[in-house]
Order: C-alpha cells, then sequence, then structure tokens
C-alpha cells in the first residue's frame, strides 16, 4: 500500500469551516470559549481541543485598492523528516506505514521535546509542566479512520471539494496539474493571469509532506506556511548526540543505583546478621 | 431556481449578485466550483467583499439597494451592443420567444417620460397616502387586434421598429442608465462595472449560457421584485432562460422554503401558486375568472389567450382549484363545488396578513393568539423591538420549536418586568429534520424524501404529529360547540388517526381519481368537476400507482425505491447515474447535461429545467449541441420532460413560455403594482437622492406610520447598513448558537467597517461599536476590513457597514439583534421586509 496524504486546494476553499467542526466532531473535542478578536478565524490558535482550525488573511492586491481573501489550513503536516518523531521519547509519535505521523497517545509522558521540534509550531501539551503529568494533542491523520479505509473526518466533511484523500502520488499529480489550470485563469476581458503566482506546496518540503496544498498565491503570503521549513539544529543535535549520551546517563544512573542497591542491601544483611 | 444546483455546472458565466452561496450554501457551492473547473467564470457583485467575492474572478462592490440601476446599466449596454454587433446575439430568440415585437397602448407613458413614475399613477412624486401609491394599469396593456383568423391577439411589428412595440420601449426606457450614470448611482468602478457588462453579456452568443444567481440581497427591498424582474429581461435578451447552465436562480436560504412556498406557506397563495381568496370571489368561476393569466387587462374589458398557438397552461386553472377543494373536503365537492369554495376564508386584501401587516396589527392590539412555529420573529423579524413590544399585546403564544426562543422568551427578555406582561406562551418542543420523516424540496424543486434516523429527545415531537392532535381537537370542538362557519372545520377530511404517516399526506398532496381511488398519475388527469383530488397540483406525478410508473421505473423497481412501501413515491428515487427523461443513457446519444432525471422527483412533472421550449429553435434543434435539454428527434423529444408536449413551433406547436397567456417571456410585463419595467428608486432609508427621477423610492410599497417605526435621516445616521448571515449560524441561530463548536468560530456579534471608516471614527480592530438608528441600537465587536470600502460616487464618499443578524438574548451564545435596527417596510409586490437597506451610525462604544 502505497503512502496516503490529504491534499488542501485554497483555490477552491471557501472556509467554511466544515472540517474545524468535523475534527472536532469526529475526534471528541470540546468547543472552546472563545471572543472576536476582529477577524473571522477562532480559535486564536491550536490547542489540544483544536487540531485544526482556518486561517483567513486580508491581502491588497495590485495596489488599485482591491483585496484577496486567503484561506489557509493549519493542522499537522505529517513530514516525511518529522522533528517530532526525530525526537519522542517514548516511540509515541512514529510513522505508520501509510505515511503519516501516528500518535499513540497511551505511550506520550508528556515531555513536549515535539512541541520544540515541530517546525510547523503544531503539537500542543495539555496538563502541568512541573509535575509532567501531561499529553500531547495534535492531528492524528484520523489513524482510526483511515486505517479502515475512511477518508480523514474534515475530508469527508468538506463541501466545496477543496480537501481530497487519496496516494500521495496521485494526489501530487493532481495538484499539479490544478496549479497549472490556476496560472492559465485569466480575466475574461483584459487578458490578464489571475494567479499568476499559484504555487503547490507539500511536495518537497522535510522530504514531502503528506498534506499537500495548492495555493492561489505565493507561500509568502502565507504567515505559518515556511517555504523551507527545517528541523532545527538542536533536534539533529538531540537525536545525533544527546540522546545516545542521555541513554548513557540514564543507563550510568541506573548502574550507579543498582551498586548502591547492592552495597546497601549488603550492608543491611551485615547489620541484620550482626544483632 | 428555472435550473437546478447540479446544472449551475454547466453554466459558462455565473453572475451571483444579492447572494453569498460560500457562506450561506456552503455545501451547493461545490456546483459553482465545478463550473470554474470547467473554466467558466464567477462574478460577484456585492457591497461587500464576500467569501464569494474570494472565489470570483470579476467582484464589482456595489451600494446595497442599487441592483435595479446596475442590472438596467449591463441591459443598456446590451441593447446598444445588439445594433452594432446583431451577430453576437440571438434575434430569432428576442423575436419569438418574447414579447419584444408586441405593440402597447400608445397612451403609454414610461418612467423616461414622466420623470421615474409610469402612466396610471394615482398620486403625484412622492406620494405618502397609501391609498394613491398605486398604479391604474390601463395603458400598460398590449394592443388588441383582430388576426386574420378571426382571434384577438395583440398587434406585433416583426420589425421591432414601431415606437410602441416592446422592444423600443425597453430602449427608450434604458436609455438614461448610461455607464457613468449607473456608476454615479452604484458606486461602482466604471472600468469594472464595464468589465461585467462585457463578460457577461458575451454568454448571448448560442453555445454560451450564463445564469444569474440570487437571494436575500435581490429580494429584501421596496423594490425587491422588480430587481427579480431586472435579471429575467436580461437573461431574456441573451437568450439565456430555458438552457443548460442558464436562467434565473434563487438560492433558498433553508432546505425547504422552496416547498414551504410551493404548499403555500405565503399569505398571498394557496398551495400550488393558486391565488388566496378575496371577499368579491363570490362563486369558483368569478374566482378563476379573476386569477386566471390575462393577455390584457384594463378597467373595462379583459382579454382572455384567443390564440391557438399558445398554449396557456393555466387555463386549466379550474381543475386545480377544484381539486385542491376536493382534496380538503371530500369527494362531496363534485356535489356542490361553490359551497365548498365558500368555505374557503376569504380576505379583502392579501396584503393585509402577511409578516409586517401581521404584527402592526399585532401593536395595535388587533390579533390576540399567534402560533410561531419554527419561526423566531424576536430575532428574526424587521424592528425586533418594535415586533418584540407587539408580542406583549397576545393573550397567548405557542411556540413550535427545538428551543425556547428569543420569541418564546419574550416576556422574560432583558429591561422588561415579566409580571407586567400577561401573555401566557406554551412551549411546543419539536423533532429536528433527522427525527422525522417527510420531504422537502430543494432550490431545484426536486422533492426529496428522506427518513427518520432517531427519536426526538423527551417530549418533542413531529410537527405532523402535532398539526393532527391541534387540528382533530379543533375539528371535534367545531363539531360539538360550533362556532362561527363551523362547518367550514368540520366538514374538512382529516383521517390521519393518532399517528400520522407522512406517505399518506404526500399521497393526498399528489391526489387520487375519486371514482377509482387510484392516485392520479399526472396533472394532465385533474378535472374541474369534483371527481379528482389534489392537494397541490404541481405535485401531480410525484406519488404514483405502480402501474402508473414509466417503463424505465419498472425495469428498475427494487433498485429505484426503498422498499415496498415505497413504490410509486419518486421523491425517494435515488437513481445515480445521469440518464435523461425515459432513462435514456450516454449510450442512446444523451449528453450528460446533469438531468439525473431519476434522483428524486421535481416539479413540474420532474422537468429539470422549465420553459425548456426556449433551449431550442423554431424546429427543434438545441441552440446549444453540446448541452442540449432537450431536441426533437425522429418526431418525438428527447433530453428533459418538454414544457407542453407539442411540436417544435415550426411544424405547429405552441410558443415558448406556456405559463404566459400570450405564450411569450414578457419583457415588458403588466402584472407588478410598481411598474411594468424596473425602474431604480432608493432604499426608504438612503444618503442621497435619487440621481434617475424626483421619485425618490418606489412608488408602491405600503408605509406604515407606527409610533415606533421612525425613520433615520441621512444626517443623523449618515452611513449605509446591512445585514447578513454567517456560514457558522442559521437564521436566527437557536440551532447553531447552543452548540459549542459554532460558538467558538463565531462566538459573538460583530459590525464590518472599513479602514477608512474605522479610522474616521477612531475604533480599532477588535474594540467595541455601537450601531444606532432612529430605531435601535446594537452593541459589536468591530470588525475592521479591507473588504469594505467606501463608495466614490457623484463626487462624494459613501460609507457602508454590515452585520450579521444571528444574534438575540436566550442560548450559549447570546447578544444584540441586528433586526432592531431595520425597519418595519416591505417591498410592493411581495412585502418581503427591507433587510438589506437602511442607515445607522456607529461610534465607538
Amino acid at each position: 500500500m502505497g503512502e496516503k496524504a490529504i491534499l488542501y486546494d485554497g483555490s477552491k476553499c471557501t472556509a467554511c469551516r466544515g472540517c474545524q467542526a468535523a475534527c472536532k466532531q469526529w475526534n471528541d473535542l470540546s468547543g472552546e470559549k472563545t471572543t472576536n478578536r476582529g477577524s473571522y478565524e477562532n480559535p486564536a490558535d491550536l490547542s489540544v481541543d483544536t487540531w485544526l482550525k482556518m486561517e483567513f488573511k486580508e491581502v491588497s492586491r495590485n495596489g488599485n485598492g482591491s483585496v484577496a481573501w486567503l484561506f489557509n489550513r493549519r493542522s499537522c503536516m505529517h513530514c516525511t523528516d518529522a522533528g517530532c518523531v526525530t525526537v519522542c521519547p517514548t516511540g509515541a509519535l512514529y510513522h505508520h506505514e501509510l505515511g503519516f505521523v501516528a500518535y499513540d497517545k497511551g505511550l506520550c509522558s508528556g515531555c513536549g521535546y515535539c512541541l520544540e521540534a515541530c517546525p510547523f509550531d503544531v503539537p500542543r501539551r495539555s496538563g502541568n509542566t512541573i509535575t509532567g503529568a501531561g499529553k500531547m494533542d495534535k492531528c492524528t491523520f484520523c489513524q482510526d479512520r483511515v486505517t479502515q479505509g475512511l477518508e480523514p473526518a474534515c475530508v469527508k466533511s468538506c463541501p466545496p471539494g477543496a480537501l481530497s484523500f487519496g496516494e500521495r502520488g496521485e494526489l501530487l499529480t493532481q495538484a499539479d496539474k490544478r496549479v497549472r489550470a490556476l496560472k492559465a485563469v485569466r480575466d475574461p476581458v483584459t487578458g490578464e493571469a489571475l494567479y499568476p503566482n499559484a504555487t503547490l506546496y507539500g511536495n518537497t518540503q522535510l522530504d514531502g509532506l503528506h498534506v499537500l496544498y495548492v495555493l492561489p498565491d505565493s507561500i509568502d503570503k502565507y504567515d505559518t506556511l515556511p517555504a523551507s521549513p527545517k528541523v532545527s539544529d538542536i533536534v539533529i543535535a538531540w537525536q545525533k548526540y544527546l540522546q545516545p549520551l542521555g541513554y548513557g546517563v540514564v543507563g550510568a544512573v541506573a548502574l550507579g543505583l543498582l551498586i548502591n542497591y547492592m552495597v546497601a542491601r549488603a550492608r543491611m544483611i551485615q547489620e541484620k546478621e550482626g544483632k | 431556481m428555472t435550473n437546478h444546483w447540479g446544472d449551475v455546472a454547466n453554466s459558462d458565466c455565473m453572475l451571483v449578485i444579492g447572494g453569498n452561496p460560500a457562506e450561506n450554501h456552503p455545501a451547493a457551492f461545490g456546483h459553482i466550483t465545478k463550473a470554474l473547473e470547467r473554466g467558466a467564470t464567477l462574478i460577484n457583485v456585492d457591497p461587500r467583499f464576500t467569501r464569494t467575492s474570494a472565489k470570483a474572478h470579476i467582484y464589482g462592490q456595489m451600494r446595497s439597494g442599487t441592483d435595479i440601476a446596475f442590472v438596467g446599466g449591463i441591459i443598456k449596454w446590451v441593447l446598444d451592443d445588439m445594433e452594432k454587433n446583431p451577430g453576437n446575439y440571438n434575434m430569432t430568440y428576442v423575436k419569438k420567444y418574447t414579447n419584444a415585437e408586441l405593440k402597447i397602448d400608445p397612451n403609454f407613458q414610461g418612467a423616461d417620460e414622466l420623470d421615474g413614475l409610469f402612466s396610471g399613477y394615482a398620486g403625484s412624486h412622492n406620494e405618502t397616502d397609501n391609498a394613491k401609491r398605486k398604479y391604474n394599469k390601463d395603458t400598460w396593456q398590449y394592443q388588441m387586434i383582430t388576426d386574420g383568423n378571426g382571434k384577438v391577439v395583440p398587434d406585433k411589428d416583426e420589425t421591432l421598429q414601431d415606437p410602441n412595440c416592446v422592444f423600443q420601449i425597453l430602449k427608450q426606457h434604458y436609455a438614461r442608465y448610461n455607464a457613468d450614470t449607473v456608476c454615479d448611482i452604484i458606486g461602482m468602478p466604471k472600468d469594472i462595472f464595464l468589465k461585467i457588462c462585457e463578460t457577461y453579456a458575451a454568454t448571448s452568443k448560442p453555445g454560451k449560457a450564463g445564469t444569474i444567481m440570487y437571494a436575500m440581497g435581490t429580494t429584501q427591498h421596496t423594490c425587491g421584485t422588480q430587481v427579480v424582474r431586472s435579471y429575467a429581461l436580461l437573461q431574456l435578451l441573451l437568450g439565456n432562460i430555458g438552457i443548460c447552465g442558464g436562467g434565473v436562480n434563487a438560492m433558498r436560504g433553508e432546505s425547504n422554503v422552496q416547498g414551504s412556498t410551493d404548499m403555500c406557506l405565503l399569505a398571498h397563495i394557496l398551495p400550488g401558486y393558486l391565488a388566496q381568496p378575496v371577499r368579491t370571489d363570490v362563486d369558483v368561476d368569478t374566482y378563476v375568472s379573476a386569477n386566471r393569466p390575462k393577455v390584457a387587462k384594463t378597467s373595462t374589458q379583459t382579454w382572455f389567450n384567443d390564440d391557438s398557438l399558445s398554449l396557456d397552461w393555466w387555463k386549466n386553472y379550474k381543475k386545480y382549484i377544484v381539486s385542491l377543494l376536493a382534496a380538503w373536503y371530500g369527494p362531496d365537492v363534485k356535489n356542490n363545488i361553490d359551497k365548498y369554495f365558500n368555505y374557503l376564508p376569504k380576505v379583502v386584501s392579501w396584503s393585509n396578513h402577511y409578516h409586517i401587516a401581521l404584527f402592526e396589527a399585532m401593536y395595535a392590539g388587533n390579533i390576540k393568539g399567534l402560533m410561531c412555529w419554527g419561526q423566531n420573529p424576536a430575532v428574526g423579524g424587521p424592528n425586533a423591538n418594535m415586533e418584540r413590544k407587539a408580542l406583549e399585546n397576545l393573550d397567548w403564544l405557542v411556540a413550535v420549536d427545538l428551543w425556547e426562543t428569543e420569541t418564546a422568551a419574550f416576556w422574560k427578555r432583558p429591561g422588561v418586568n415579566p409580571s407586567d406582561i400577561q401573555t401566557e406562551v406554551f412551549m411546543l418542543p419539536a423533532a429536528a429534520s433527522f427525527e422525522k420523516e417527510g420531504s422537502v424540496t430543494n432550490s431545484g424543486r426536486w422533492m426529496q424524501w428522506r427518513y427518520k434516523a432517531l427519536n426526538p429527545p423527551g417530549e418533542a415531537e413531529h410537527d405532523l404529529w402535532i398539526i393532527n392532535q391541534i387540528m382533530t381537537r379543533v375539528k371535534n370542538l367545531y363539531r360539538t360547540q360550533g362556532g362561527k362557519l363551523a362547518e367550514a372545520i368540520a366538514a374538512v377530511t382529516w383521517d390521519y388517526g393518532d399517528d400520522p404517516d407522512p406517505k399518506q399526506v404526500a399521497r393526498e398532496v399528489n391526489g387520487y381519481d375519486l371514482t377509482t381511488g387510484k392516485l392520479v398519475a399526472s396533472f394532465g388527469g385533474l378535472k374541474e368537476d369534483g371527481t379528482t383530488s389534489s392537494g397541490n397540483w404541481l405535485y401531480c406525478g410525484s406519488y404514483v400507482e405502480e402501474a402508473s410508473l414509466d417503463a424505465f421505473e419498472k425495469a428498475h423497481l427494487n433498485q429505484m425505491f426503498p422498499g415496498p412501501d415505497y413504490i410509486g413515491n419518486r421523491a425517494t428515487r435515488r437513481w445515480v447515474v445521469d440518464v435523461a427523461n425515459g432513462g435514456y443513457t450516454a449510450a442512446d446519444g444523451y449528453r450528460e447535461v446533469g438531468l439525473y432525471s431519476y434522483w428524486s422527483w421535481c416539479w413540474p412533472i420532474n422537468r429539470r429545467i422549465i420553459y425548456n421550449r426556449a433551449a431550442v429553435d423554431l424546429d427543434g434543434v438545441p441552440w446549444d449541441s453540446e448541452h442540449p435539454v432537450i431536441a426533437w428527434v425522429d418526431g418525438k423529444w428527447v433530453g428533459d420532460v418538454p414544457d407542453g408536449g407539442a411540436a417544435p413551433m415550426n411544424q405547429g406547436g405552441y410558443k415558448a413560455f406556456i405559463m404566459k397567456a400570450e405564450g411569450l417571456g414578457r419583457l415588458f410585463g403588466m402584472e407588478r403594482a410598481d411598474g411594468p419595467l424596473p425602474e431604480h428608486y432608493e432604499p426608504w432609508e438612503s444618503p442621497v437622492d435619487n440621481l434617475m427621477s424626483s421619485q425618490q423610492w418606489d412608488p408602491a410599497f405600503t408605509l406604515w406610520d407606527s409610533p415606533e417605526n421612525t425613520r433615520s435621516e441621512a444626517t443623523v445616521y449618515p452611513y449605509v447598513c446591512t445585514t447578513y448571515r454567517l456560514v457558522e449560524h442559521w437564521q436566527a441561530g437557536q440551532m447553531t448558537r447552543n452548540l459549542p463548536w459554532l460558538v467558538e468560530m463565531q462566538p459573538e456579534v460583530f459590525v464590518e467597517i472599513s479602514e477608512e471608516l474605522a479610522a474616521e471614527k477612531g475604533i480599532s480592530n477588535g474594540e467595541e461599536a455601537i450601531v444606532e438608528n432612529a430605531r435601535g441600537s446594537v452593541r459589536a465587536v468591530a470588525l475592521v476590513t479591507k473588504r469594505f470600502k467606501p463608495f466614490r460616487m457623484n463626487g462624494r464618499t459613501i460609507h457602508q457597514v454590515g452585520l450579521p443578524w444571528h444574534w438575540g438574548y436566550t442560548g450559549l451564545s447570546t447578544g444584540d439583534s441586528a433586526n432592531v435596527l431595520t425597519p418595519h417596510v416591505g417591498d410592493a409586490n411581495t412585502m418581503i421586509p427591507e433587510y438589506k437597506a437602511f442607515l445607522c451610525n456607529v461610534r465607538k462604544a
């Protein structure tokens, strides 16, 4: 079975947010208490109760007073080179054979390293940072649905067909075709190209995302889509050096404890026998 | 819709005006997306850049309430272009399918001659006496002559040159609607206006199709009906009516608005668009003759159709009203039709019974009881403060709804003392759509059956169950205790038992042959002698005997219907393959234009695109060979169900528009209250004088002078204001303001303000602002946006703001109702309130 992906076509999206509600419904997430902050966009940020949110951005166009209203889907990108998987010490985050970044919440220790490692700032953590009693949350690619042959809940709900689900390779072809079609759209009177900067996102980033984007405008118009996202050097250092070192430290500590225990035990036995 | 949702995908150019389908028809927007993928152009015209505008190729900003000027400008552009480039237009269509050639009374004078009024007006300019705010339409009529066959028909000029022919009147009327004047009225940059003209007019070429899609932004004006008329006029000139991807398409704002209209939840009609009887209708023949469409009618003379080439479908009017009586009163109707006809309630004028009039009467203390069924006027009604106060005058109020609405809770609303209000309020919990079985009819007239998924909670019941309980008891009370015209109630056929079956009602709506007891197969089988019944003639054919099914249905009986109980109930059909009427597939030459003739059923008689005789030339050959609706092949029609079954016109068949007495699409129409042609007037509240004439407002709507319906003056309230909906909330909000996921997305009422106006008023984005006028005040979050721009028009800058109207004082998310600002005035023809254009002031809270 090949890798699966979600394709988000921003040129078809009307930002109705059926996906945002469907995500909450399927995953049993609470509605958050929000206020209107002078925008259609809400909640303000991703959270343990909001794994997917739509972004709205007003952009002036052509300097002639006309405006564009750009919509964007914000959620886990399910990267191939996934920083979160790299740093996760318990194996709670891992690559599913279908390509996406799966999550086994039972294994999560709540350490929060994945938050730091994500170049898209996606995972969120519940609970108390001091006691460490917490769990991370993010989009699971509707693992429980897709492994049963269903599409993710967001895709299922999308009325204008802006979201598709399928084989990643096929979606890439579809997305590429769509970008070319958008570039060819012209003003019916002046002949001027209407989406000259239309672009595909997610094909190469981090060795390929499992959420692909068709964008009607250039990537720099989208605040939460870095053109070249990178897993930070610290994360790489963590994986290559600190983590092995960490294992060494843990091992040394364990050895020390063992010796300590043995010595203590020997002493206890001696004391007992000496009575 | 003349067409249907799926057909939008066939369009080459979609003009969305007075509507915001991305917001209010989110699922249906997928059909627009399909057309866009095919390469269609989307034009969106709206005061505000909306979610729909975000998907449009051309966005034109237009001040609220100036639609007639805008469309008038396009019509003027088209009429001019027709002279320059006649080859780009379908002149056969214009001449043979519309009344362009027909001559009007030489005494007719137009708005161009009479400074904004038409001949026959009882009052003077800006008349305020309601009794004089009306027209005598004697001069708006065709010149009637006797033709070579001795038939009395309208005179015509086939060269379109006669100054009295409709085409020339049109040119004269629209001569004033030049681009400069129009742009000074509507506030749109001229280059964009001209771009829209050129783009949309290009759909006139045979083989091209343009659709006009509209919603409440079109209708909720004092001149709303005339706005729709202007769309029809433009579409007729461009040959866009009847064809695939064309039409005048009302996007209905609720799943069953079309159905509720068909079934007469309006003051002026009975089911099937039969007129509400009035006092002067002393018997059924008087009623039929008063209401049956005419070719011409003056104060002294009436001309019914005399032309054998016009089918004049409404000549069957009597069959439909008598069959309706038989559905309501049973087989005895045939013995005394007039007795039963006179059981029907008759009104002095239906215009005393629509929403605004009812609340005015309540406010005046003349109405004592109200059943409010799935409606929440305390939030959704215009001038909501006044309407809430009107409710206080009721002795009793029954609210049937899913939740305790603001209307049900009006007696404990903020600012009132419950002990001062004596109204007794009954709340009947109702089942939600998925908790009951029945049919809904969508915008495309498709009657679709749906099933109960689960039981309603607690004591909630199906609406049908509730009305059955009430009517059974009321009928019994009239029978045992008498009352005013008790017989009219006691004689009603009401035999649904304790647990009524929606299928039984659907069969009754279809109708029976009362002699055989069998379901009527189609409205062709209805009779005027009382031996057939039909609860709604338009739905005749929706539920038939198995024997009446067509060959394709019979061949696929088990796949076509969900079970033995449903055989014949065509609303249940779910044939997912696109086949034409008769089961024709691509293999048979059907071009797969999305008719899906065996998915559900649509009125009339499953005709998916109405007026489809206009989609072919006089020989029955489709104008658009790629997207044919119907075609005359080997002596029969293939494709959709043709409008009237007769042969093409060149073979002696009927004229295209069978619902009009003269068989022609009316560019010039005689039936509207406020003029035979759409003329621009300003809304009741406007910041500017009418640039087109001295007549400021539509001359025929009713002016209400109740004390709380004060008009906001532009000197105090200088900004144009409009109201609208959000995709996240539903109507008056009860179904969505109680759902945390939706409240999370749109938690509060807000007002959208341009960056320019916000700067002028010192209001920052996200701050609280007050929107106020002579009738009320709303506290709202200021949403400062690039999507509203000031209008630069006629040397002035005019600001417009807008706010969603979903909020009220009950539920999880509460807030001020925008409708405390809207006025108690309505359209001159339909009386729909002017929700979309009024004045306000905005200030920092």
